[in-house]
């Protein structure tokens, strides 16, 4: 959602163009339909007449453009937008209200297939998504980065600690799919559950050292002795930044740029303070996290800078295409001995045989 | 665009006072909205729980100028903004600061409910058949949130503290999913009588006016099962054959 601005970054979700909703620029046009990825020409429908059906369950027919990769739908809403032919608030329209003109009862039919949305949208915007297209743009949804396990148990490199779902790393590859998050959840989370007992079994406590320990809860406490500024407002001017210089289209300069600020900020959390105690102290646990979502903001920034070609859901400007050689290989991010930010190349392991052999039978 | 005050409780365990913070208002906004900004700007320490900000993760329950609402849901322009509006803790649990409330009660309760327990599988595969019209009666109650502003409405809970006598409204929308449901084979009327306090509830139906999900909790979850318990029970026909009935049911 782009409209009102106090809702602005709610999630719309990707089943109102499952269920037949269409994207158009203030020309009322199905821009999407204008630019369709040469990979993804075959599986696309080239008219709205397939497209309705694809929706509406027919096997034979193929997917809207609107259902095409969320990076390349974002990018064209982006193109609409900034080449003036966006909707008043700076989005598109997205319209499930359409579809009455192909079936009977639609309001009824949107409400019960969309109902979350239906009331979203009546409550915090005044529309009625079955008489009227809603505004949308696009918005940071998931990260495909995150923490690095082993694939069998989901174990990180520090022993006993694990990770499942958008805080890991390498499942879904450049983009991930609508569902996936879901049936990633399921499966590594189990697998997760299950090896972290097994570890737990298999090994006695840890030595916790004290000094570490000290260190951790004067770094933590901080905050309360410093007079610094809010945290909220670097928070915001943190998220300002990656939004703009590192977001869905990404430039050299701009990340360069990007990374000049986070450092400015880092600098400014280290001072940031906050009155109260410890118990369900908002300020605090901003504060805290702040220092975390700088660190990530400059992993982002300078993996993005590392990689120079456009790939899934990252899209370089200055490198606007696939490059073969950088398929080969992941961007291993970690900190080095006095803090600082490192990056490695780590070859991708070679796909096992019966995962090949999946994929052949699915082409 | 206009001002607006908010009198917001702060305070620690039960302690505390109202106080007041104005802040410029803008299109759209909601009460959360207004509450992150006194934060940012004012109350670096306010205490709230909140999440999504769409009304579909539950967090946000308060009650604003005296009526249990989600924060996230609640527009500015439903509200009469010319005087404070008052945004405070839901009064049905312990209080720990600010807005803040300790609803892990509800927790307890949730694990005293007997679990589902499906039929075996109708078919040789492992699956099951189900008619439409039966999974539409329970689907209703798979809306919840449980942002337990109905258990906060709730004059047992709210009023009496009868906590540990009766589940409340969102346990008693839980075990109407559970007994209506086409699979499930559990026997849980004894116990809504017996442990759930199911007759406690006088059906005033303030639960089903605050429900942000718009889900009809009296009329449709508790009734129903209240008519079981009472066919059960207190069917004096049922009653009379039940004792020459070979099962004794």
């Amino acid at each position: 959602m782009i409209w009102p601005p106090s809702v602005c970054g709610l999630l719309v979700t990707e089943g109102v163009r499952g269920e037949g909703g269409v994207l158009r620029n203030k020309e009322g046009r199905r821009f999407m339909f204008d630019e369709i990825p040469p990979l993804y020409v075959s599986q696309t429908a080239d008219n709205e007449e397939e497209g309705w059906r694809y929706t509406q369950g027919d096997k034979n027919a193929r997917r809207p453009p609107e259902l095409l990769t969320r990076d390349h739908v974002a990018r064209c809403i982006r193109r609409e937008v900034r080449e003036g032919r966006g909707s008043p608030h700076g989005g598109v329209f997205l319209d499930i209200a359409w579809i009455k003109e192909r079936i009977p009862n639609a309001a009824e039919h949107i409400k019960k297939k969309l109902p979350s949305m239906y009331h979203q949208f009546k409550q915090l915007a005044d529309i009625d998504i079955t008489t009227e297209p809603m505004e949308v743009g696009p918005t940071t949804h998931y990260m495909m980065g995150g923490v690095r396990v082993d694939a069998e148990s989901q174990m990180s490199d520090v022993p006993g600690l694990f990770a499942a779902g958008e805080c890991a790393a390498g499942l879904h590859g450049a983009n991930r799919l609508g569902g996936n998050s879901l049936s990633d959840l399921l499966v590594f989370g189990k697998r997760a559950g299950d090896y972290a007992a097994r570890f737990a079994k298999d090994n006695s406590q840890g030595k916790v050292n004290p000094d570490e320990l000290a260190a951790a809860e004067m770094r933590a406490l901080k905050p309360f002795e410093n007079a610094g500024p809010a945290p909220y407002e670097i928070q915001y001017a943190l998220q300002e930044t990656m939004q703009d210089l590192v977001g869905i289209v990404r430039r050299e300069d701009e990340m360069l740029q990007a990374l000049n600020t986070i450092q400015e900020l880092k600098t400014q959390a280290e001072r940031a303070g906050v009155p109260g105690h410890r118990e369900y102290n908002t300020g605090w646990h901003t504060a805290i996290d702040l220092q975390n979502m700088i660190i990530v903001s400059e992993m982002i920034a300078r993996a993005a800078l590392e990689r120079k070609e456009s790939r899934g859901a990252q899209f370089r400007e200055d490198y606007p295409t696939k490059n073969d050689e950088y398929g080969n290989f992941n961007i291993v991010v970690w900190k080095g001995a006095s803090g600082e930010v490192k990056l490695r190349r780590e070859p991708i392991p070679p796909m096992p045989d019966e995962l090949k052999q999946i994929i052949q039978e699915m082409k | 665009m206009a001002n607006a005050t908010f009198r917001i409780w702060r305070g620690d365990q039960g302690a505390g006072q109202f106080r007041d913070y104005t802040i410029e208002i803008s299109e759209g906004m909601v009460v959360l909205d207004a509450m992150l900004q006194i934060q940012a700007s004012q109350a670096f320490d306010l205490a709230m729980r909140w999440n999504c900000k769409a009304g579909k993760c539950g967090s946000c329950s308060a009650e604003i100028n005296g009526s249990p609402k989600l924060m996230c849901m609640t527009r500015l322009n439903t509200l009469p903004l010319e005087r404070p509006v008052t945004v405070e803790p839901m009064k049905a649990f312990p209080h720990l600061r600010d807005l803040v409330t300790d609803v892990s009660w509800n927790y307890q309760v949730k694990k005293r409910i007997k679990k589902f327990k499906p039929r075996p599988p109708d078919a040789p595969d492992g699956t099951w058949r189900m008619a439409q019209k039966d999974v539409d009666r329970v689907q209703e109650f798979r809306k919840c949130i449980e942002c337990y502003l109905c258990q906060d409405v709730c004059h047992v809970l709210r009023d009496h503290h009868m906590h540990d006598q009766f589940i409340g409204p969102r346990f008693l929308v839980y075990a109407a999913a559970l007994e209506m449901h086409p699979l499930d084979v559990e026997d849980r009327i004894s116990d809504l009588k017996e442990q759930h306090g199911i007759g406690l509830c006088n059906i005033t139906k303030c639960c089903t006016k605050v429900c942000p999900e718009n889900i009809t909790i009296t009329d449709n979850a508790i009734i129903p099962l209240k008519e079981r318990v009472v066919d059960r029970f207190f069917d004096p026909l049922l009653k009379l054959f039940r004792i020459f009935s070979p099962n004794g049911r």
